[in-house]
């Protein structure tokens, strides 16, 4: 099955009623992803384009078997959301909503943990957050989760993890029209607090038989590509590629990423590329070139 | 969103977090008014503080003392409308448009503590120093040892020991007035917590934090302050949009920002049109790589309308220094063939005299780009981001 999505996957939207979270779910029931319904608090009992509401994500896990869930709340409500699905067992929750606010995801992410702990006594598996402000995961051929175009994917052996939606896209265009394919593409998000980093996702490749190579896409701001490099070089198994978007970027700014700013000497893009570098990982010089870059350790 | 020195203190001062007394000033009179109401109140001599957006003032000039009111004046005069420039305003400076006139503290221990949103633990977490006033990344680096790192956990919040443990580290537990000071200290810190989380706050810096008075008056304050507010949080809080200051900001960015586009303004030449922020921050280097200089970050974001993409075009071309433009798309859910037709609208419209060179890619590609070649405009035609970013170095060269 690759990871974390595929033909087992029983999907909710949280906010379906929405128009954006119903466009997309329209999108992901037409790629052959399994839509067992969604979830808006008030409008339980009703129905929509073919899709079964609930009141909440409690009803839809117990009545609809959900285990995924996809979040299109708005921004200021996204955190209660992500919670609800956590406290009702929904093992991944993938959170596409963009403009959370930061504390909210704080609490958020301290609520999951809590709760596994919880699961982890009571001998339950544990629930998992990707996102927010991601594009989703997809298993290529199986299951699309969130807002990426399902056409350029095709199924294959590269695993890609990635902070920015578009470029992950970029290196999908690429290892398709390499030949290579996709075994699936995790949008981590581009917020600086989010569910779950590199080190985590590299983890679920690392274990994954489908899955032989690895592209990393990072970009500017925050330590995350660099505790993964770290990590690569002690444990994994398979040939990464890599790529860190910003070595033009003034330091200071907030380049369109809540999360995508230089606030220091060591997360610019130039400092992240010569640890991935040290680690073996294979960064490309542009992002036109992540594709070839996997392709010659490949 | 950042604000004024002086806007933060009044903020402290609701949230009970010690501030010295003051008052703001728009012009000289104002200048001099402020310190005669503060001579009113007893206060006997005087701070003129610059108000820009960014640190490093006092170093620039834009902090003077001034014992009497007559100081006041000529320091007033001096500061209010220079063109103030320090190590974070970029080398023109920033035009000092406000003052903040204080009581003046003279610092018996200038200390530093700042409340952070701590990206590796994914918490907020205190940085405190005993040694204020100085930078703190300088700190960082020299003697990371000086500075007391502690996550603060998201669900117990500021407990007293939080404070006896800063209290301990800055050192005021060897002070004649302890007992006092730490207990000022707690509710001082204790306070600043709350406020953080209740204003979605990203960052509240305070350097220096100092003790001032003798002896038994010897209290703890806040001389200087800034917050950075989290801009996801904002819609929460409208009493904070007001005190936005526009002045402080890029005007072409303040435009963007109108039209919900992510728009940062650089030095180059070559101006960026792109859908998402990776990719518009990987298309400035992949310039960069080829050659040339970008004149911007620009993501007219995933759902991108023929409006927004003309404003884009407008915004873009605001900066005399762009000589060419280079649109990169990959459109998923954004379809190229409406991109294409945004493009051609506001080429026409805006009477495009640049060249401009368009890379489309992902869904109906090839319908835009036979609307791109039928539109009878000069458009040069890329096929992927490499040959694009190629082609507008190149376009560039050959004007």
């Amino acid at each position: 099955m690759a990871v974390l999505v595929g033909n087992q996957t029983k999907l909710i939207t949280q906010g379906i009623t929405g128009k954006t979270g119903l466009f997309h779910s329209i999108q992901c029931r037409d790629y052959g992803t399994k839509v067992v319904g969604g979830v808006t608090p008030g409008r339980g009992d009703t129905e929509v384009e073919g899709f079964k509401v609930w009141n909440s994500c409690f009803e839809a896990v117990e009545e609809g078997g959900a285990n995924v869930s996809m979040v299109f709340v708005p921004p200021l409500f996204a955190a209660d959301a992500i919670m609800e699905a956590a406290a009702a067992g929904i093992e991944l929750i993938v959170a596409i909503t963009e403009g959370i606010p930061v504390l909210d995801m704080v609490r958020a992410r301290q609520f999951i943990h809590n709760t596994n702990r919880t699961r982890k006594a009571a001998g339950k598996s544990a629930v998992r957050l990707i996102g927010p402000n991601c594009p989703g995961v997809i298993t290529p051929g199986q299951a699309k989760i969130g807002i990426m175009p399902g056409y350029i994917h095709k199924p294959g052996k590269v695993g890609i993890v990635s902070r920015s939606g578009t470029l992950t896209y970029e290196a999908v265009h690429q290892t398709t029209s390499l030949g290579l394919g996709q075994s699936t593409c995790i949008g981590i998000g581009g917020d600086p607090v989010n569910g779950t980093n590199f080190i985590e996702a590299l983890e679920l490749f690392n274990a994954d038989p489908e899955t032989e190579a690895v592209i990393m896409i990072g970009e500017i701001g925050g330590s995350a590509e660099v505790d993964a490099a770290r990590w690569i070089q002690k444990n994994m198994k398979k040939p990464v590629a890599g790529f860190i978007a910003g070595v033009t970027a003034p330091p200071g700014r907030r380049m369109g990423h809540a999360g995508a700013i230089i606030s220091g000497g060591d997360d610019t893009a130039e400092a992240k590329i010569k640890i991935m570098k040290e680690a073996g990982i294979n960064v490309a010089a542009t992002p036109a070139e992540m594709g070839k870059a996997l392709k010659a350790i490949y | 969103m950042k604000i004024h020195e002086h806007q933060a203190k009044e903020l402290f001062k609701q949230a009970g977090v010690a501030v010295p007394r003051g008052y703001v000033a728009y012009s000289v009179n104002e200048a001099v008014d402020a310190a005669k109401k503060l001579q009113s109140e007893g206060i006997k001599g005087f701070v003129v503080k610059a108000q820009i957006h960014a640190g490093g003032r006092g170093k620039g000039g834009g902090v003077k003392l001034a014992p009497t009111l007559d100081d006041v004046k000529t320091k007033s005069e001096a500061i209010l409308g220079m063109q103030l420039k320090t190590h974070q305003t970029g080398p023109d400076g920033q035009k000092v448009r406000r003052l903040w006139i204080e009581e003046a503290n003279p610092p018996k221990k200038e200390m530093y503590f700042s409340l952070i949103l701590d990206r590796e633990r994914q918490c907020v977490s205190v940085l405190a120093s005993a040694e204020g006033g100085m930078d703190i990344e300088e700190l960082a680096h020299k003697s990371p040892e000086k500075i007391l790192k502690m996550p603060i956990d998201p669900a117990a919040g500021w407990q007293d020991f939080c404070s006896r443990r800063v209290s301990s580290f800055l050192g005021l537990d060897a002070h004649p007035n302890a007992k006092v000071l730490s207990a000022q200290m707690g509710t001082f810190l204790k306070n600043l917590y709350s406020f953080f989380w209740a204003k979605d706050c990203s960052i509240v810096e305070i350097n220096p934090l100092a003790i001032v008075g003798e002896g038994e008056a010897s209290r703890i304050v806040a001389l200087d302050a800034k917050i950075n507010f989290d801009d996801n949080g904002l819609p929460r809080h409208k009493e904070l949009l007001e005190l936005r200051d526009e002045h402080e900001e890029d005007p072409k960015e303040l435009e963007a920002a109108k039209y919900d586009l992510n728009f940062v303004a650089l030095d180059g030449n070559i101006g960026c049109m792109v859908n998402g922020a990776g990719l518009a921050m990987a298309t400035m280097d992949i310039i960069k790589h080829y050659g040339g200089e970008p004149a911007n970050f620009l993501d007219v974001g995933g759902g991108a309308t023929t409006d927004k993409v003309r404003e884009a075009f407008k915004i873009i071309l605001k900066d005399p220094n762009v000589k060419c433009i280079f649109v990169n798309i990959f459109g998923g859910i954004m379809k190229c063939d409406v991109i294409a037709d945004g493009v051609i609208q506001a080429a026409k419209e805006i009477k495009l005299s640049v060249p401009l060179v368009v890379r489309l890619e992902g869904t109906n590609v090839d319908k835009g780009k036979a609307l791109l070649n039928q539109s009878g405009l000069a458009i040069i035609s890329a096929d992927s981001m490499a040959d694009g970013a190629q082609k507008a170095v190149a376009a560039l060269k050959a004007k």
